[in-house]
């Protein structure tokens, strides 16, 4: 009797550990076969012949100026998601309409339409042919840094919002009526008390528009025309790499993005700890 | 006065930009696609490269969507439940999809899978064509649309805390039991809420997809590949009509995630 009272926790203890080993085991399978072996596939690739090489490649002048392109469009839309991402939360939380509830399902539409599509019908409003033509405007932006601009703000509308609402929603109110009655005007309102509340959820935001804007390529490959030095972003020079065969050029390139992935998620993962050090104490 | 200056103003800022980038273009393609009437579009539609690019894209989705569910659900555990060495690792790996570009994963399974690729010259010699084929692309897609169900998952499982599962421990359930009887059955909205975001997303993956599939038509297309193949033939309704499906898809999409969020947020 007192045999089976001492064994039976040991055999429950060991199954459990089987199948702790099987899940973590499977996880870390999957996550290696579908991502970390091509990542590192990719790195091997780039720096397969050196250092030297690789270099050559990523300082040539039509990566740099579709970097450098990609980057300062990137950063363009990053800030513009900043302020107009902030105002649509700002009024699908604090203003009443009519239909707010089809306003806020909308929201999520660039994340649930696939980016060809985004391409194409930012195509028919913006470009040739456009209706807006037929008034009398030139509108046409299609081949041009505007066009990107446009389809990378389609495709990163949502994030800016979706991480500062939930912080607008559950911000105390009282707060904010206290600096009034305290004589603070509205801006100050603003500035003082909500801003600093609703930085982190911006800024984490911004980081992951930022990322999506610098990564995207199926909203482009229609709009913006892929010319060289003109209107080819860095997704966009990876592709015409590898459909002409030089897959060393492109890895090189490749890896350029990958690290500025990396780094993106490591300072989102660094903003997160920020805003929720007060919870961890 | 200026306080409701103040309210429109920022309304109406909202609803222009909101305007501007979405609904109009995407009212304009609805509006070209039926302005000769519904036959057209239909006859766009039926022919049979396009129905194939359709039934692709849904082969790839529903292998896609049910082994992403099982990987998602099985990390999110991992992930809050056990400690192990490397477990930094596994985080930073389950959110890269989200911030690295899909050419970018394209190309690494290009490498990884192509003739000379560590993987791929194997296979060959195997009788086994990955990249240019179905697996390339079925991958592919698990890559970019690997995050959502565990994401989703882990804050849920993180709030509900263990100590029914304990409660279960104690009363004789086995790991297993404990996990359909209680784990699961609490977190079933975000699953679902994950299921609905990683369908939506294998549905509409074109960059990845693009690079390892070689764009063979009737072969290797799908819906979106096919919307660009139309477009770049000079066949506008082809493409119009194929992006209307996909943009209605996107919309119950919209419908689902809207049903589901608050049942999500209340568990």
């Amino acid at each position: 009797m007192s045999t089976v009272e001492i064994t039976a926790p040991r055999v429950k203890r060991q199954s459990e550990g089987a199948s702790t080993a099987l899940l973590l085991g499977f996880v870390t399978t999957y996550l290696s076969l579908i991502v970390a072996l091509p990542i590192a596939a990719l790195v091997f690739e780039s720096t397969n012949d050196g250092a030297r090489p690789f270099w050559d490649v990523v300082s040539s002048p039509e990566a740099v100026a579709a970097l450098k392109l990609t980057l300062w469009t990137s950063i363009a839309v990053a800030l513009l998601n900043a302020v107009l991402g902030t105002i649509t939360a700002w009024v699908l939380v604090r203003d009443d309409f009519r239909g707010k509830a089809v306003v806020n399902a909308i929201i999520d539409l660039p994340f649930a339409l696939p980016t060809i599509v985004a391409g194409l019908t930012l195509l028919a409003l913006y470009g040739p042919q456009s209706p807006l033509e037929l008034a009398g405007h030139s509108v046409n932006v299609a081949f041009t840094t505007t066009s990107i601009v446009l389809a990378m703000l389609f495709v990163t509308l949502p994030f800016v919002v979706r991480t500062v609402q939930p912080v607008l929603l559950e911000l105390d109110q009282e707060m904010e009526q206290a600096a009034r009655s305290l004589g603070a005007t509205n801006w100050q309102t603003f500035r003082r008390v909500v801003f600093p509340n609703i930085l982190p959820g911006i800024l984490s935001g911004v980081a992951l528009a930022f990322a999506k804007a610098v990564g995207e390529f199926g909203s482009l490959v229609i709009i913006t025309g892929n010319l060289p030095y003109k209107t080819q972003v860095s997704s966009v020079f990876i592709f015409s790499r590898i459909e002409s065969g030089d897959r060393a050029g492109a890895a090189a390139v490749a890896v350029v993005l990958l690290a500025i992935s990396f780094g993106l998620l490591l300072s989102i993962g660094a903003i997160r700890h920020y805003a929720t050090r007060h919870d961890r104490d | 006065m200026t306080r409701a200056l103040r309210k429109f103003g920022l309304r109406g800022i909202a609803f222009t930009y909101l305007a501007a980038i979405l609904l109009g273009p995407l009212a304009l393609v609805f509006y070209r696609t039926f302005e000769d009437g519904f036959a057209a579009a239909w006859d766009a539609l039926s022919t049979p490269e396009t129905i194939n690019a359709f039934k692709l894209t849904l082969i790839i989705s529903a292998i896609a969507v049910p082994l992403n569910t099982i990987f998602g659900i099985a990390c999110a555990i991992a992930i809050v439940r056990h400690r192990f060495p490397g477990k930094g690792l596994v985080n930073a790996f389950v959110d890269l999809p989200l911030a690295l570009s899909p050419v970018v994963v394209g190309l690494s399974l290009f490498l990884l899978y192509g003739r000379d690729g560590w993987f791929g010259s194997w296979l060959l010699d195997h009788g086994i064509q990955v990249l240019f084929s179905l697996p390339a692309m079925v991958i592919a897609t698990i890559f970019v649309s690997l995050p959502f169900v565990a994401r989703e998952v882990v804050p849920t499982l993180r709030e509900i805390g263990d100590e029914q599962e304990q409660a279960a421990r104690t009363l004789g359930a086995n790991g297993w039991q404990t996990f359909w009887r209680i784990t699961l059955p609490s977190i079933r909205w975000a699953v679902i809420y994950g299921v609905i975001l990683t369908t939506a997303r294998c549905l509409g993956e074109y960059g990845a997809v693009a690079v390892v599939s070689g764009r063979l038509q009737g072969e290797t297309e799908t819906a979106t590949l096919r919307v660009e193949e139309r477009y770049e033939s000079f066949d506008l309704a082809g493409a119009y009509a194929i992006s209307i499906v996909l943009a209605f898809i996107a919309v119950l999409v919209l419908v689902a995630m809207t049903a589901i969020r608050p049942k999500e947020e209340a568990t």
